[in-house]
């Protein structure tokens, strides 16, 4: 940081080499938006193949491929990268740091993306194809029956995790030790506060979950039997080490979200958030409680009932916190000058679509209701709706929210309203009906289904193919902002935003608090 | 950035990359010896004792009889034939019981294969011993030849009174390619 070049250097070197949070922040945006187009490509081909009862397009065992790709690719593709990228762009502007403290590292965590991800793209074209054991990739689905492209996907695996550790260390790094003089902890932004909290869960689950499929690795190729009955191991244990990681990481994805609605309410109801101490007291009590929850991933494996009902009523206390946030938003709202422009629509419809994805994961946290519910649509619909209308929702908010800050250029409002609308029809009548085709006891990860089914299956197609279609318009109002949009100066785009962020020029200099602001 | 003499930065990482380190070595130094020890001790996922069971002399609960149930069940791709002696005992608490296990390798090769054992209700799998069984070895067996393989066990006196069946379930697993320590050709 000690040379003397201002501004960024030219051509594909640039990109290579950068150790500007900004431009890395561009470049995981980017690639999260093209594993979303490629996981929702995935999607497509699975919807296309349910418009019908019967064997309409795909082979079954294609089919299974589908499902584990779209969902490790929107999981650990599109939708933690997106939050890392916003990271990158926001914190270092939200507390007046120069750039992240380990900028090297931070180049080094995005370009270790790509690969993996074309590593387990790549296996698609291999001999015996793609994982095809679902994104959780239990045992012994993944070891004795696993086709050979299975260790590519441990790789991968291995090296997804190690750009989320170093990207959460980096973060951790920025937000303890480069705030500018004066921003205590407790006047961090909240989306700062969100990321921190998900950071330290990253650090001490990604190492599970490259514990978990190490000992894959070691039973696949080295003869060990962790998850093997035959040599003395259990294929239930890998449930628990899978879990143990997996639910931790649902809260990975969310409280980033959780962070982004909570500017971006304050700014359209011209109104301090509401609760500020709260939110991050609840945020804190989530990420604690989300250790000890996990088996109730797994509550018809054969679990003690004592065990059942502590996961049972640990699962439901993740409510309170939960709840704390909910009314805490609604609270800011309340009678404020509120107005609708494009990021509060997606906070809206993230409010309410994810607010029934908790309540429908209230009732799947019910031991003995679950054994109705387990492994159906019900599921799939219940974490679509926290995972698609909390985090999708709320990671699309945010880029319309601060995109005229990072470009300087205005995107068109009218096609970003008609952008949140037709998602949000297209979302629900993708995924609402799932619920009632799963509790009418259709199974999640089949190719086909019986034909009572039919006419649900054929509306959530419908949906799905237009909340698909309606991405491209996004992709299209975001490209056009940035060549051709209206050019804007204004340091605050919004007129209620607050924040370090919305006190630069815009669009945002290459360097940005190279000596820090004085904070109030 | 200038080192000044004692980076906080540096010190930040190094805690975090201490804290990352300890939680991979956290799965395998204690999620798994934890899994097993709480299964075993409780009995859950009807674990039994993979040991043989020193039995102590308490005299045979003459006012009960339980019902044992006995399950054979091929692992996937296992060709053996493997089947219970007789399905069904009625026995005492306390009492020493004798039955044997028949299995038979169809395939010309010799094999080996390793049973695993699996009590139903999981309440009753501490107090089920085993003093003698053939889970607690592999068992080798010659291509086209056949064997009796001996289970000896006793069921706890303390076992709950409302307990009055118990099911004995077996999986026989292929080790063959374990035990040569051939690496599966995949």
């Amino acid at each position: 940081m000690g040379d003397h070049h201002h501004g960024p250097a030219k051509g594909l070197t640039r990109w290579l080499f950068t150790t500007n949070h900004k431009d890395i922040g561009t470049m995981y945006l980017w690639f999260s938006f093209a594993m979303f187009i490629l996981g929702g490509s995935f999607a497509m081909i699975i919807r296309a193949e349910l418009f019908q009862p019967g064997m309409q397009l795909v082979e079954p065992a294609f089919f299974n491929q589908m499902t584990t790709l779209h969902g490790l690719v929107m999981v650990f593709g599109a939708i933690m990268p997106s939050f890392v990228g916003l990271a990158n762009w926001m914190i270092p502007m939200m507390i007046g740091a120069p750039d992240m403290a380990l900028p090297r590292m931070n180049n080094w965590s995005f370009w270790i993306l790509p690969p993996a991800f074309l590593l387990l793209a790549s296996t698609l074209f291999v001999e015996g194809g793609a994982p095809a054991f679902g994104w959780t990739f239990y045992a012994p689905l993944s070891t004795t029956y696993a086709p050979p492209s299975v260790t590519f996907f441990i790789f991968s695996v291995h090296v997804l995790g190690l750009s989320s550790i170093m990207g959460s260390i980096n973060i951790i790094a920025t937000v303890m030790n480069m705030r500018a003089p004066g921003m205590t902890y407790m006047k961090m932004p909240l989306f700062v506060w969100t990321w921190l909290i998900t950071a330290f869960l990253l650090v001490a689950v990604m190492p599970v979950l490259a514990g978990a499929v190490t000992m894959m690795l070691m039973d696949i190729h080295f003869g060990t039997s962790f998850f093997s009955a035959a040599g003395g191991g259990d294929p239930v244990l890998f449930q628990h080490i899978f879990w143990f990681f997996g639910h931790p990481e649902v809260y990975i994805i969310i409280l980033p979200a959780f962070g982004v609605v909570s500017q971006i309410i304050p700014t359209f109801s011209r109104k301090p958030l509401f609760g500020y101490d709260s939110m991050v007291y609840a945020t804190a009590s989530i990420a604690f409680l989300s250790f000890i929850v996990w088996a109730h991933h797994m509550y018809t494996v054969g679990m003690p009932v004592a065990g059942e009902l502590f996961f049972m009523y640990a699962t439901m206390l993740i409510a309170v916190p939960t709840g704390v946030k909910v009314f805490n938003w609604i609270s800011t709202m309340w009678r404020g000058a509120l107005t609708f422009e494009t990021p509060m629509l997606f906070c809206m419809g993230f409010l309410v679509l994810f607010t029934i994805g908790g309540f429908t994961g209230l009732m799947l946290s019910i031991a003995p209701a679950d054994f109705q519910y387990h492994d159906s649509y019900f599921v799939v619909a219940h974490f679509h709706y926290v995972m698609v209308a909390g985090a999708v929702f709320s990671m699309t908010a945010a880029v319309y929210y601060w995109l005229p800050k990072w470009c300087g250029r205005m995107y068109n409002e009218s096609m970003g309203k008609t952008h949140f609308w037709i998602s949000f029809i297209g979302f629900n009548l993708a995924f609402f009906p799932q619920h009632f085709v799963g509790l009418a006891g259709m199974p999640r990860r089949i190719p086909d289904y019986a034909l009572q089914f039919a006419d649900f299956n054929m509306m959530s197609s419908i949906g799905a193919f237009i909340y698909g279609a309606s991405q491209i318009m996004f992709l299209y109002n975001v490209i056009a902002t940035i060549v051709s949009g209206k050019p804007t100066s204004d340091e605050k785009t919004w007129e209620g935003a607050e924040g370090l962020e919305w006190t630069i020029a815009t669009p945002a200099p290459y360097h940005t608090f190279e000596t820090p602001p004085a904070v109030r | 950035m200038i080192a000044v003499s004692k980076n906080p930065v540096v010190d930040t990482v190094a805690k975090l990359v201490v804290v990352a380190i300890a939680m991979f070595a956290f799965v395998f130094v204690v999620m798994v010896p934890l899994y097993n020890v709480l299964c075993e001790a409780l009995g859950i996922n009807g674990k039994t004792n993979a040991q043989a069971y020193t039995a102590v002399q308490t005299g045979i609960d003459e006012s009960r009889e339980i019902t044992i149930q006995f399950v054979a069940t091929n692992n996937q791709g296992m060709p053996w034939e493997f089947k219970p002696s007789v399905t069904i005992m009625k026995v005492n608490p306390g009492a020493s019981n004798d039955t044997v296990f028949f299995a038979s390798n169809p395939l010309p090769d010799a094999m080996v294969a390793q049973a695993i054992p699996s009590v139903s209700p999981s309440r009753a799998a501490e107090f089920f011993h085993k003093t003698e069984c053939f889970c607690f070895n592999q068992q080798p067996l010659d291509g086209n030849s056949s064997a009796e393989m001996p289970l000896q066990f006793i069921v706890d006196r303390d076992l709950p009174r409302d307990i009055k069946t118990i099911t004995l379930s077996y999986t026989i697993f292929d080790v063959t390619d374990m035990v040569s320590g051939a690496v599966a050709t995949r």
